[in-house]
C-alpha cells in the first residue's frame, strides 16, 4: 500500500556540518537519502521503516571524483554516469564502469550513487562484487569526526553494516594497481538490461607466465552479503592454468557461497552459475584478455 | 497518522517557464508534475524505476520521476514531453514515432520519446547498440520495440546523421 504523504518529513541541511549535527542529535531517526533510486521504491511500497529523512543530494561535499599517486578517490554520491565516463576508472577499473553500466537503466544511472549502491546493503547490488576486487576502503565520517575502514567486512551481515546511524559515507578509495591484472565481470540476470542480478560474479587475475600469482574473486546474489571468497581464491593462488578449472577451486567455491531460493532465482541454479562463471573466468584469464561483458 | 511535515513551496523551471507549487517534500516529482503542475503528458507506470513511462528531464539529465522527491528538483530545470515540440513543430523523433507507427497504447511513449531524445541530444550519431541502451530504461508492455526502435534510426536519418 501506499505511504501517507504527510507523514514523512524531508529536509535538505543548508550545510554539510548541520546534516552530521543533526545525525548526531538524532541518530537512527534520521535516514539519509542521495538519489532514491531504492529509497523511494520502497516509499511507494508503502515499506519504509523511517519517517524522516536527510536529503544530501546536494551536499558538494559528498561529490567529486581525485586521483592521486596511490589511489583513486570518490565522493559519496558519485553517480553510475559519472563512473562510466571518468577515463582513469574505465582504464584502471574496468569492471566498476561494467557494473555501472549494468545498473538500471540511463535514468537510474543518472540518479544512483555508489555510496548508496554500498548503505542500502543489498547482497544483489552489482557494484559492491567490483569493489572488493578493488580492494576498497570507505571514509565514514559523524560529527566527531571520520574514520576509513576496508571495504571487505563492512557487511556484517543481510543488511547489517559497520556505518553507525550518526555516519555517513563520505569517499570511497581505490588503490591503483600499476599491475595488468586480467579482469572479469558478468552480471546474469532475467534480462540484459534493467533486472536485479540472479548472480553477479567478479574476478580479477595477476598471470605471470601459465601461473596465477594472485587472484580475487567476489560474488553478489550468493550470501547475505556481497562476498568476497578467499577460500576460493587461495585454491587457485599459484595454479598453473589449464583450460579446466580445478576441482579444488569449484569445490571450494560451492562451500564458501550460501545462495537461497527467492523470487529471482533458486539455490541449485545460482550454484550451478557461479561455478560456470568460475569456469568462465579462469578460461578467459587463460586467454590473455581482459574480458568484462 | 500523525502530519508530520506541511506543504512547502518548491520553485522550478518548466518547459522553459517560472513555476511555483506547493507540495509535501516526500511528494514524488511526478504527481507534482501531474497533479500540481496539470502536465499530464508524463505518465505513471510502474511506479518503481523499472519502465521509463515517467521519464522527464530533471537539470538536463533523464531520471524517473517516480523515484526523485519534489523537494529535491526544488530550484531545478524541468523539461516534459509538453516541452518537446517547438509549438506545433513536432520534434524529429515524435515525427518518426508517428511516420513509423511507434506507439500502440501510447503508455510508454512520452518515456521513450524523452529517453530518445535525451539519446541524441547526447550522441547525434548513435549505433544501433547505442540505440538499445539508450532505450533500455524504457519498457513498452505492447512489445513495439521493433518499430520504436525504427523510430529512433528514422530521426537520426532525418537530422542528417546516420544510424
Amino acid at each position: 500500500m501506499r505511504s501517507f504523504l504527510p507523514a514523512y518529513e524531508l529536509r535538505a541541511p543548508a550545510s554539510f556540518q548541520t546534516a552530521l549535527e543533526l545525525l548526531a542529535r538524532e541518530p537512527g531517526i534520521w535516514k539519509p537519502l542521495a538519489g532514491g533510486t531504492d529509497v523511494m521504491v520502497l516509499f511507494e511500497a508503502g515499506k519504509l521503516p523511517h519517517r524522516k529523512f536527510l536529503s544530501i543530494w546536494k551536499l558538494p561535499e559528498l561529490r567529486g571524483m581525485e586521483v592521486s599517486p596511490a589511489h583513486f578517490t570518490l565522493g559519496a554520491l558519485t553517480t553510475y554516469t559519472e563512473i562510466q565516463a571518468h577515463p582513469v576508472l574505465q582504464k584502471e577499473f574496468p569492471l566498476l564502469c561494467r557494473a555501472a553500466a549494468e545498473t538500471g537503466g540511463i535514468a537510474t544511472q543518472n540518479r544512483g550513487t555508489l555510496a548508496g549502491n554500498i548503505a542500502n546493503a543489498s547482497p544483489a547490488a552489482d557494484s559492491p562484487p567490483a569493489l572488493l576486487i578493488y580492494d576498497a576502503e570507505l571514509e565514514l565520517v559523524s560529527a566527531g569526526g571520520s574514520r576509513w575502514v576496508p571495504y571487505n567486512g563492512f557487511h556484517t551481515g543481510y543488511k547489517q553494516m559497520l556505518l553507525r546511524p550518526d555516519e555517513l559515507i563520505r569517499r570511497i578509495r581505490l588503490p591503483l594497481r600499476k599491475d595488468a591484472w586480467r579482469q572479469y565481470y558478468r552480471k546474469v540476470g532475467t534480462r540484459k538490461a534493467q533486472a536485479i542480478s540472479k548472480v553477479c560474479f567478479a574476478g580479477a587475475a595477476l598471470v605471470a607466465g601459465d601461473e596465477i600469482r594472485d587472484v580475487r574473486i567476489a560474488l553478489g546474489s550468493v550470501a547475505p552479503i556481497v562476498l568476497r571468497c578467499t577460500q576460493t581464491e587461495a585454491a587457485l593462488k599459484n595454479q598453473r592454468l589449464s583450460a579446466a578449472t580445478p576441482e579444488a577451486a569449484r569445490e571450494a567455491l560451492a562451500r564458501e557461497i550460501a545462495p537461497i531460493d527467492d523470487m529471482r532465482s533458486s539455490a541449485a541454479y545460482r550454484l550451478r552459475v557461479a561455478q560456470n562463471l568460475l569456469a568462465e573466468f579462469i578460461a578467459q584469464i587463460g586467454n590473455g584478455g581482459r574480458s568484462h561483458r | 497518522m500523525p502530519e508530520a511535515a506541511g506543504k512547502m513551496e518548491l520553485a522550478f523551471v518548466v518547459n522553459g517557464e517560472k513555476r511555483r507549487v506547493q507540495a509535501y517534500p516526500m511528494a514524488r516529482l511526478l504527481d507534482v508534475i501531474r497533479e500540481e503542475l496539470k502536465l499530464t503528458g508524463t505518465k505513471e507506470g510502474c511506479g518503481e524505476g523499472e519502465c521509463g513511462a515517467c521519464t522527464v528531464l530533471l537539470d538536463g539529465a533523464i531520471v524517473n520521476s517516480c523515484l526523485v522527491p519534489a523537494l529535491q528538483a526544488d530550484g531545478c530545470e524541468i523539461r516534459t514531453i509538453e516541452g518537446i515540440a517547438r509549438g506545433d513543430q513536432l520534434h524529429a523523433v515524435q515525427e518518426a514515432f508517428i511516420a513509423c507507427g511507434g506507439a500502440q497504447c501510447g503508455i510508454c511513449t512520452p518515456g521513450m520519446v524523452m529517453a530518445a531524445v535525451n539519446l541524441l541530444e547526447h550522441n547525434p550519431h548513435p549505433a544501433e547498440a547505442d540505440i538499445r541502451t539508450g532505450l533500455a530504461g524504457n519498457l513498452c508492455r505492447c512489445t513495439g520495440y521493433v518499430k520504436i526502435f525504427d523510430a529512433v534510426v528514422k530521426a537520426c536519418q532525418a537530422r542528417g546523421v546516420k544510424a
